[in-house]
């Protein structure tokens, strides 16, 4: 009896610790895999997939959050993306990753009102159980994933552009280029970016 | 009766009074020895390079962090313990800050006062962050908080949150025995 409360009492203190700490995820997704679809939460109420997208031609998903400044500093780009490409088939599908027992600002109910309030045109899904960020391999918030429709294939990871902190400064805009190319059929230049952003909370 | 209640009320009163007193002294003594900041060093990706790759006796830590980046907060002090627990053994801490550039007056540097942070902060300003993040390490995603720990033999990037004794653990693998 003793022995289980020990071990019980150690687990505990396990999973505890491993839970305080942000730690970086087994390699996800890399440029050129195929990606399975997923179903997840939007802030509407509707469950949301992939495939209930019959004219898209890809997907703009971007791993984004409330509480990060980062993503915050994106919200915006991030809206002018959707208003940019969704009519040419690529549609903005926002994911957010974090977890909102830990962090409760993440919740779906504060999704709803920070959607709400920027206006978000493109559905904010919510990574619940934290099942989906993984297979991508997103470290970060934001985390940007272009992924053409007809094969599944992921075509470009990683950054909006090369200012993340400073909109007024970017000099070269990665997701827009990437998506611009795949609309004229000509090779991505740059298929893999990075930039600051904040961990994913688990 | 109500006499010693008077009595018992004006001691009452001397003694808060003296605990405030002291509390302010404790407080005084140790803003004495703070020297208040009123700027931070910035810098580009190209001046920060040197701190990077410095080549002598010392082992380097190198946190990446921000005052928005809740983990970042809560290692840090870890970080200024090391710094403090390590400073005969030739171990060195430089806080590398990736702030926002219009919030380094708001929160970075009233931030450096409020914790009296003993380790150096650097500013980081360079918007080419696909650039430079490759280049500190080809493995960073850009997610905060990061530490680069390294001296002239060994070098090694974490992306990841510490707490003491993972700092400390790590650090050991980096000074001779």
């Amino acid at each position: 009896m003793m022995k289980t409360i020990k071990t019980i009492l150690l687990l505990t203190v396990v999973a505890l610790t491993t839970a305080a700490f942000t730690l970086k995820p087994a390699a996800g997704y890399a440029v050129g895999d195929t990606i399975s679809d997923f179903k997840l939460k939007n802030v509407d109420g509707d469950f949301l997939s992939l495939s209930d997208y019959d004219d898209a031609k890809g997907f703009i998903i971007i791993f984004t959050c409330n509480t990060c400044p980062y993503s915050v500093a994106n919200e915006d780009r991030i809206i002018a993306l959707n208003d940019k490409y969704e009519d040419s088939g690529y549609p903005v599908i926002a994911i957010n990753p974090n977890n909102p027992i830990s962090v409760p600002q993440e919740s779906m109910e504060k999704m709803k009102i920070r959607s709400d309030e920027k206006g978000f045109n493109f559905p904010y899904l919510l990574d619940e159980g934290q099942k989906v960020y993984p297979r991508f391999g997103a470290a970060k918030t934001p985390h940007v994933y272009i992924v053409t429709k007809n094969d599944m294939k992921v075509q470009y990871i990683g950054a909006i552009d090369n200012s993340s902190r400073d909109e007024e400064a970017v000099t070269e805009k990665y997701v827009e280029n990437a998506v611009d190319a795949l609309l004229s059929s000509k090779k991505i230049e740059k298929t893999t970016t990075v930039a600051i952003g904040c961990s994913i909370k688990v | 009766m109500k006499k010693a209640l008077l009595i018992f009320s004006i001691l009452l009163i001397i003694s808060s009074c003296k605990k405030e007193v002291s509390k302010t002294n404790a407080v005084d003594n140790s803003e004495s020895s703070w020297q208040e900041v009123s700027s931070v060093k910035t810098v580009n990706y190209n001046e920060l390079k040197p701190y990077l790759e410095k080549n002598n006796d010392t082992t380097y830590i190198v946190n990446f962090w921000a005052t928005w980046c809740a983990p970042c907060i809560k290692e840090l002090p870890y970080f200024e313990k090391i710094k403090q627990e390590y400073a005969s053994k030739n171990v060195e801490v430089l806080l590398v800050s990736l702030d926002f550039p219009k919030q380094v007056e708001k929160k970075l540097i009233p931030f450096i006062n409020k914790k009296q942070l003993q380790s150096e902060v650097i500013f980081l300003n360079d918007i080419d962050e696909n650039v430079w993040i490759k280049a500190i390490d080809s493995t960073w995603s850009g997610a905060l908080p990061a530490t680069l720990i390294y001296n002239k033999n060994v070098r090694k990037f974490y992306e990841q949150s510490f707490d003491y004794n993972m700092l400390e653990t790590e650090l050991k693998t980096f000074l001779k025995p």
